[in-house]
């Protein structure tokens, strides 16, 4: 017996006999016939192009997979002919609502192999950027939510306060998307005059933004019924698919990356607070995110007063050469747990870049997540899931 | 705190993780991180020990390496000469190794947070490992992606369709004799339009910036 079927829970296991009725086709009692469902690579609620082809007993999903690779780059193999320093480009590409995420575990792996570490102040400001672009990813995510249920407003509230989130990180870093403001021992540039005083307005604004979301989505009706207790992941199984970020937490697992690793960032300077839910179902999903947005906004606030002066690059060779070595950094990334392992051989480039990336385990549940659920839910098991398709396929 | 596969016992020391392999374990290495080689044969069996005795029952990835080193280089070279000859003698990584290729896989225990590196050594000549998709079920989707980007074959898989890759693709990617095509036609701008840095390409020195 494998371990998905000791940990099914009785809701799976009826959908796992229902299912299994239907492939030999003694559900005669409904006259319902097998077909099969396609959805996307097109579909608002795959982020990109993510196809889930889905059978289907009457209303209820028999089987489902999904079928990535619409949008594999394959960077793991570009990694290796690149230097270090350009591998950043690449990375930022990875989750491209969160780019500047990206660069700074593959930023911190090349730093620990070099044994450099960035100063206080380039600490600190990685973080409020890391932080900001968990802002800008997330609250995208909290709008959409809206729209994969029929709710059209949230999304609206959604896009115009994080374009000020974008605006923050374009002031700082010169790009929306993909800053690649990351340098190993340090950051390209210091932040810009008045910076500080407008993303403490903004961060307020983005607190309202919180409040508003969980009145209009969190306290609907419509919106509870349509989530809660479904799509309901246990620990176990979500531990031993390798789900991990808000996805695990809402599973009842405190586990923090950015609490729980000491890493030389900034997040263990201020005050705030690990969110979990106990249920694990959909609602639990959104509910873990929204918190931590809001968490998010304090830290930057916090981190803000507390700035350090001093330089914000270290002193590294200009000819940038990673003695030989492995190295593994992971960090807490908007979509979950994101880790670079880094095998140098001395050289200008790694010689092999293993990108652990967090959708790609999250949305590996989904044939066994899927099964047994009826079809309008699969839209909102996805949407509560979170993946970004370059995340899934690198 | 309390979980339903069996007793968890709070890891305190690599030296429990090492007692609890016993003789699978061919070799460890700690720094940071702790990695273990195992033999094998005793892939599967080693996870599971992991998982079910010690606790570590996040599962975070499953790759593999290709320790030969690229013949084609980093693709630096210009196409209209002849390429140069290139060492590549295999030197294994961290824990040691006598294959050309490793898969390595990282767990962690979700209470105590400690995580480990297992790698195993995998035949030269049949790549073939045990699939271990039934004592970690996240390990079900990194097997296909390293079937098909490396070659190596899990046994007992239920599926290893390409994950990323066209169904009549040939070759496996991401090994290292596999050449990166792009690079192979047009070198890299890079190479032949940048001037050579202030003190040429042997400046090394703390240069402060």
């Amino acid at each position: 017996m494998s371990v998905t079927d000791r940990l099914l829970g009785d809701r799976q296991r009826l959908a796992y006999i229902a299912s299994q009725a239907a492939d030999s086709r003694l559900n005669v009692e409904l006259e319902t016939e097998g077909m099969t469902l396609n959805i996307g690579p097109q579909h608002p609620a795959t982020h990109g192009t993510l196809r889930i082809i889905a059978r289907l007993d009457g209303e209820q999903v028999v089987w489902a997979e999904p079928s990535c690779g619409y949008m594999h780059r394959g960077y793991e193999k570009l990694a290796e002919v690149r230097t270090y320093p350009q591998v950043t480009t690449l990375v930022n590409r990875i989750d491209w609502l969160g780019s500047f995420a990206n660069e700074v575990p593959f930023i911190l792996a090349a730093e620990k192999l070099m044994d450099v570490e960035a100063p206080a102040r380039a600490q600190h400001i990685r973080t409020i950027l890391f932080e900001l672009s968990r802002i800008a990813n997330v609250s995208l995510f909290l709008g959409d939510l809206g729209v994969q249920m029929g709710a059209i407003t949230p999304v609206f509230f959604a896009f115009r306060d994080r374009e000020y989130v974008l605006n923050l990180i374009e002031g700082a870093t010169g790009g929306r998307f993909h800053p690649n403001f990351d340098r190993i021992g340090g950051l390209k540039d210091d932040l810009p005059k008045g910076w500080i005083a407008e993303t403490k307005a903004v961060m307020k604004k983005l607190r309202t933004f919180c409040d508003q979301i969980e009145e209009l989505l969190f306290g609907n009706e419509i919106f509870q019924s349509r989530t809660r207790g479904i799509g309901v992941i246990p620990r176990d199984v979500a531990l031993s698919f390798g789900l991990s970020g808000a996805n695990l937490r809402a599973s009842g697992v405190d586990w923090d990356l950015r609490r729980d690793h000491p890493l030389p960032m900034a997040w263990n300077k201020a005050d705030w607070k690990v969110w979990t839910h106990p249920d694990g179902d959909s609602f639990a999903r959104c509910w873990v995110r929204l918190q931590e947005t809001r968490e998010a906004t304090k830290i930057v606030d916090q981190l803000l007063d507390t700035i350090p002066s001093g330089p914000i690059m270290a002193k590294v060779p200009k000819i940038i050469k990673v003695p030989e070595g492995e190295a593994w950094v992971s960090t807490e990334n908007p979509l979950g747990e994101m880790g670079y392992y880094v095998v140098s051989r001395g050289e200008l480039g790694p010689f092999r870049v293993k990108i652990r990336s967090a959708s790609f385990n999250n949305i590996s549940i989904t044939p066994w997540l899927l099964r047994g659920v009826y079809v309008p839910d699969i839209v909102t098991i996805l949407a509560s899931l979170y993946f970004i398709l370059g995340d899934i396929d690198r | 705190m309390s979980s339903s596969t069996g007793t968890q016992l709070r890891i305190t020391s690599a030296e429990d993780v090492k007692n609890a392999l016993g003789d699978r374990l061919v070799e460890s290495f700690q720094k940071d991180d702790l990695w273990l080689r195992v033999r094998t044969d005793a892939w599967k069996s080693s996870m599971r020990t992991l998982r079910e005795t010690l606790g570590f029952q996040y599962f975070c990835f499953l790759s593999a390496i290709d320790w030969m080193p690229s013949p084609f280089g980093r693709g630096e070279d210009d196409p209209t000469e002849p390429a140069p000859e290139r060492d590549t003698t295999i030197r294994p990584g961290y824990a040691g190794g006598a294959t050309r290729m490793q898969v390595f896989a990282r767990v962690s225990h979700p209470i105590t947070h400690v995580s480990v590196f297992i790698k195993v050594d995998v035949p030269d000549y049949s790549p073939a490992l045990e699939s271990i998709h039934d004592v970690y079920a996240g390990a079900n989707w990194h097997e296909r992606e390293t079937h098909e980007m490396f070659g190596i074959t899990f046994t007992g898989h239920p599926d290893l369709r390409n994950m990323y890759l066209p169904i009549d693709f040939e070759g496996h990617p991401l090994r290292k004799d596999y050449p990166l095509l792009s690079r192979m036609i047009k070198p890299w701008p890079g190479i032949v339009d940048v001037e050579p840095l202030p003190g040429g390409a042997t400046d090394e020195g703390g240069d402060e910036s």
